[in-house]
């Protein structure tokens, strides 16, 4: 079923169930997102997708990346309304991710150069490592994945992302889809001496060979695909199944 | 360990994964906390995640993931008991028992807890010993009742 509405004025058409963030990307609206992947469920927790959305004549502000599109609604993604409030959860965003690249670039795009929350030293922030808690990890590994390694633990200024009692989860493929979308680049994904790490979780995987005799995916890894995807035993020939 | 209970309790909520948080709750009241086989177990049969259970479990703070005592001595530290020296109440447990606030004796007799309110400020300060609240505590009391307990568990 098709949905027709307007973003910034223009008619736009979408599917049913898209959400009007995608819909808007798709259309070259520019919308900051941390939080968001297409390829998992909207959580909306990062709050910088912020927009005016109208409907029956009641204009609101809300995020987008879980806003189901529907007909008529009138869709505003830039506004100097918009971009105050963006600013202002840009900067506390900030101040627990000062070394994120992805977010000092989005400060600096609405002129923030230094978070005014910033805190040397505050124990929550240490705890939290530059981790925003936008939960994409969570959601790659255990609705792509399918491997659950990761949840959020803990409530209040307690709340973390992590593995089941902290320790080494066994579970892990080391896949190295989480580090991937993570927009704070705090889970660090190395690869060296055959070994890959994602230091993070604390989860070490030795790598197996390609044919061509380079390191190439862990053993775990691979033995979990064939296993999830039905695959001949021998589809990696020399990674193959043997760690099993 | 006993597996057995646990699993007892699974098979009442016939293997339902939306009962988990149910499960968990008639685990803990049987074993007073959420024993890590346990968590397995619920885990292996209602095929959800243990990161998914570990994670419920650290955010309601009713669950622990630690043994705890016979004896859950909980003090109200909301603040009409605040005001009226609930803190000196959980000192005088920690001094006691010999642990701090949160902990449990390792002979699992004891624990301390903190909440905050419960509802019956009127009566503050209050210490709730496995349900049982009592009402105007002081510090003496609440040694009192501590002793009275060790003695009926044949303790020191
Ligand atoms: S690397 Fe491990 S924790 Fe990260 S997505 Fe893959 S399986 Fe999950
Ligand atoms: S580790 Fe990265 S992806 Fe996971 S919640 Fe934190 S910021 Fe998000
Ligand atoms: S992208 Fe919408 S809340 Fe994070
Ligand atoms: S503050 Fe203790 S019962 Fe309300």
């Amino acid at each position: 079923m098709t949905v027709k509405f307007t973003i910034n004025g223009v008619p736009v058409e979408a599917e049913k169930g898209e959400s009007v963030i995608d819909v808007a990307r798709r259309y070259g609206f520019e919308i900051p997102s941390l939080c968001h992947h297409p390829a998992v469920e909207p959580y909306g927790a990062c709050r910088v997708c912020l927009v005016e959305i109208s409907k029956g004549g009641r204009k609101k502000m809300t995020t987008c990346c879980n806003y189901e599109v529907q007909d008529g609604i009138e869709v505003v993604t830039d506004n100097e309304d918009i971009r105050r409030n963006r600013a202002t959860v840009i900067e506390l965003l900030l101040a627990e991710a000062p070394k994120a690249k992805a977010i000092v670039k989005l400060a600096e795009e609405y002129g923030i150069h230094k978070s005014r929350y910033e805190k040397e030293g505050d124990p929550v922030a240490q705890m939290h490592d530059g981790c925003i808690l936008c939960g994409l990890c969570v959601r790659v590994c255990t609705e792509v994945v399918e491997v659950s390694a990761l949840n959020f633990t803990g409530r209040g200024d307690k709340r973390n992302v992590g593995t089941p009692y902290m320790e080494t989860p066994q579970n892990c493929i080391a896949c190295g889809a989480c580090a991937y979308v993570c927009p704070t680049d705090c889970i660090g994904f190395e690869e060296e001496n055959g070994v890959r790490r994602l230091k993070k979780w604390n989860r070490e995987l030795p790598l197996a060979k390609g044919e061509d005799g380079r390191p190439f995916a862990p053993q775990f890894q691979l033995w979990y695909f064939t296993q999830k995807a039905g695959l001949d035993k021998d589809f990696y020939k020399k990674g193959g199944p043997g760690s099993r | 360990m006993e597996l057995a209970k646990v699993d007892a309790i699974i098979d009442r909520y016939n293997n339902d994964p939306t009962a988990l948080l149910a499960i968990m709750q008639d685990v803990q009241d049987e074993m007073r906390y959420l024993p890590r086989e346990a968590v397995t177990r619920i885990s292996q049969k209602l095929s959800v995640p243990v990161a998914r259970i570990y994670s419920m479990a650290t955010f309601y703070t009713s669950f622990h993931l630690e043994p705890r005592g016979k004896y859950t001595c909980t003090v109200c530290m909301g603040t009409a008991c605040h005001v009226r020296g609930a803190k000196r109440l959980v000192e005088q447990l920690e001094r006691d028992l010999a642990i701090p606030s949160g902990k449990t004796t390792a002979d699992l007799l004891f624990s301390i807890e903190e909440v905050n309110c419960v509802g019956a400020c009127a009566l503050g300060p209050l210490v709730i010993i496995n349900g049982e609240y009592n009402g105007n505590m002081t510090s003496d009391l609440v040694s009192k009742k501590v002793k009275q307990i060790k003695s009926q568990e044949g303790g020191a």
